[in-house]
């Protein structure tokens, strides 16, 4: 094809004169455009430090009254007007830290039960059983099947925080009561079980919380585990490894990453999840290792007291909402960090 | 939040009246917020104030005293409610003055989830030791001496307290300070003050499902929320010595037992009468003294007429208590100040 004969190709299809170099005003229209993107790019940014110099502009009283000792001392009495956080600390760390172990269990099981077609064969077999496996209507149903449960994980990223709250009080606690309570007589010496579950309490708070960061942790680690290089699992059923070894051995190693980034996303979800929690954790003041005890989050303090919270009061609680934005900033900082290094690598394969 | 919702459903209904009764005279729109606990019955009032008189519209927000106190100094309302009244120096920054005017009043209950005990009796030592944390299983000998034939559980007492600031918080550490200077001086009154005891729910909703849910536990709500629920109350022994159940007869009770003084701001925090329910209290509301608008000053002055009068008998139905004929007469009188 000539050149002369590509031109009036493209130009039968592109009426515009799209081969000539662009004109003032599409050169201007391209550098506004890009302003524009720019502007709402740093707009965010802004917005972030806005956000946390204004709560820190009014967290000055109470730094200047409470100081560091605000972090680590433990009474919240509003009476005696003595403030500490530390035992919400505490909770806000520990709630989350239990809820991303048992998150991430379930999180990564099921990452792997959908992106290695465990269910599709099994329904394949089972349709193989009727000799259906290629019939033109049900062929497509192993697919389909791992499509409806992998939109049904992320389903549950939908669900109104104050519904998994009351599913919570009125579904866990009770379910789990009686087992909670064997435990502690039997384990009582054991400090985890120190204590019996009346009600709400860490244990309910941080199970609740890991079905409420499972969708994260599952979508972004079948992410990673689908764009593993298929010549990588070649190799390792070529070598003579079994199912089970290939997974455990290769392929989860090499997602490692991109799991571990979404295990610190589901974390950072956990950090700030407020209305759950403030349902479920008992909102009382302890520092305690107990799973049955009732302890306190940060959010939930914030929550509970804010309404009616007093002048005085307010420098204080915004001093403990500032604690929080610098936990929860870390921590998304550090995954957001860990995530991008995990897909760089995983182009440079 | 079925609060917010009834809210809504009648701010809907305002406007629905509003609009079909615009044609006949001024209409006037009055802005009001605060306390939540007496919104059910406040919003009863101006649908069926609003039904009667088409043109003065009604919006009433249940936002908690603390804020309808603040948007009240702002000038952002109308008028306001609180269950924690109004502190003087609060009251003087209002240029023109502050009227606050008690429009019922209701018993705070202490709520159990023991279903083989319906009538646990509790001493003053008694209810003073579970919230303090000195008593702390059900069959302790404090419990267990006025209660002779409850089959009383050996387990512990689960105590469960409001976890956000809280006007009912509030009156009820103010009673359990009347009883008990220790009480007083540890941890004191406040809306929120720091509880040794229990686990904390939100709002009196909030402690209702945990007592629905949690066996061998026990926790302060107003009593509208126990009666609903159906939920066992204790029998409390007053300051006389008898032990009284939370009825509407004790309540008035204890209502006549206080005088109302000039400023109508009456804290009953441990009533002298003999058959005087232990934990009462008025909420009021909260008006200027004058206002820019003759229409919207005589509106209020009538749905403050109408409360007082068609509205006490609808306290009763939704769990509060009629005020006594003298603090009615007495708030009446105040009334006439606002213009």
């Amino acid at each position: 094809m000539s050149k002369t004969q590509v031109r009036q190709e493209v130009a039968a299809w592109h009426p515009g004169q799209i081969w000539q170099p662009p004109t003032k005003a599409q050169r201007w229209y391209d550098g506004a455009f890009r302003r524009l993107c720019l502007v709402f790019a740093a707009f965010t940014i802004v917005l972030i430090a806005w956000l946390a110099l204004g709560i820190a502009y009014r967290a000055i009283p109470a730094f200047q009254q409470y100081g560091l000792n605000f972090i680590y001392s433990t009474t919240w009495d509003p009476n005696k007007a003595q403030y500490g956080v530390l035992p919400e600390i505490w909770g806000t760390l520990y709630t989350s830290l239990l809820a991303l172990i048992v998150g991430s269990a379930f999180g990564v099981a099921a990452a792997i039960f959908l992106s290695e077609g465990f269910l599709g064969e099994a329904v394949f077999k089972g349709l193989k059983a009727f000799n259906l496996q290629f019939h033109p209507l049900w062929r497509k149903l192993p697919d389909r099947l791992e499509q409806i449960l992998k939109n049904l994980i992320e389903l549950l990223a939908a669900v109104p925080s104050v519904v998994y709250g009351l599913w919570g009080l009125f579904v866990i606690i009770p379910l789990i009561r009686p087992v909670c309570n064997w435990l502690h007589e039997q384990f009582g010496w054991f400090p985890l079980f120190s204590t019996t579950l009346s009600g709400p309490g860490v244990l309910p708070a941080a199970f609740v919380l890991s079905i409420m960061i499972l969708p994260t942790i599952t979508a972004i680690s079948r992410d990673a585990l689908v764009s593993v290089p298929p010549k990588l699992r070649m190799a390792a059923y070529g070598l003579g490894a079994t199912r089970w070894e290939t997974i455990l051995g290769v392929l989860l190693p090499t997602a490692s990453r991109g799991i571990f980034g979404g295990m610190v996303l589901g974390f950072g979800r956990a950090l700030g999840e407020t209305m759950a929690l403030a349902m479920l954790v008992g909102n009382a003041n302890r520092l305690t290792v107990s799973l049955f005890s009732p302890a306190n989050t940060l959010a939930a303090l914030l929550a509970n007291t804010f309404p009616e919270a007093s002048a005085k009061e307010i420098p204080v609680l915004m001093y403990a909402a500032l604690i929080l934005l610098a936990i929860s900033l870390v921590v998304n900082i550090f995954g957001a960090f860990v995530l991008e290094k995990a897909v760089g690598k995983g182009e440079a394969k | 939040m079925a609060k917010y919702c009834i809210s809504i459903v009648f701010m809907f209904a305002l406007i629905t009246f509003g609009a079909c009764g615009g044609g006949t005279g001024e209409s006037v729109k009055l802005q009001g917020a605060g306390a939540s606990f007496p919104a059910p019955l406040y919003l009863k009032w101006f649908k069926s104030f609003s039904a009667a008189q088409p043109n003065v519209q009604v919006d009433y927000q249940s936002v908690g005293s603390g804020s309808g106190v603040k948007s009240f100094m702002d000038h952002t309302v109308d008028f306001a409610a609180s269950d924690a009244a109004m502190k003087p120096e609060d009251m003087a920054k209002v240029k023109g003055g502050v009227q606050l005017l008690p429009m019922t009043a209701g018993s705070i209950v202490l709520a159990h989830s023991l279903k083989d005990v319906p009538n646990l009796k509790l001493s003053r030592e008694a209810y003073v030791g579970i919230f303090s944390g000195k008593i702390t299983t059900w069959n302790d000998p404090a419990i267990a001496s006025v209660n002779p034939d409850a089959k009383l559980p050996s387990a512990p007492i689960n105590v469960i307290v409001r976890a956000d600031s809280s006007g009912t918080t509030f009156v009820f550490t103010k009673h359990l300070s009347a009883v008990s200077k220790e009480f007083e001086q540890g941890i004191g009154v406040h809306n929120m003050p720091n509880w040794p005891v229990g686990t904390r729910s939100k709002g009196n909703e909030g402690i209702t499902a945990s007592l629905l849910t949690t066996p061998g536990s026990i926790g302060y709500i107003e009593y509208g929320y126990a009666h609903s629920q159906k939920l066992p109350v204790a029998t409390l022994q007053n300051k006389a010595g008898n032990y009284v159940a939370p009825t509407t007869a004790s309540a008035v009770a204890t209502l006549a037992s206080a005088e109302m003084p000039p400023n109508l701001i009456a804290w009953i925090s441990d009533p002298e009468g003999k058959d005087a329910y232990p934990i009462v209290t008025y909420t009021w509301m909260l008006f200027y003294k004058q206002y820019d608008s003759k229409a919207k000053a005589k509106a209020l002055r009538s749905l403050i007429d109408y409360g007082l009068t068609e509205g006490q008998k609808e306290s009763e139905a939704l769990g509060y208590v009629p005020l006594p004929p003298d603090v009615v007469t007495k708030v009446k009188a105040a009334a006439e100040s606002i213009s």
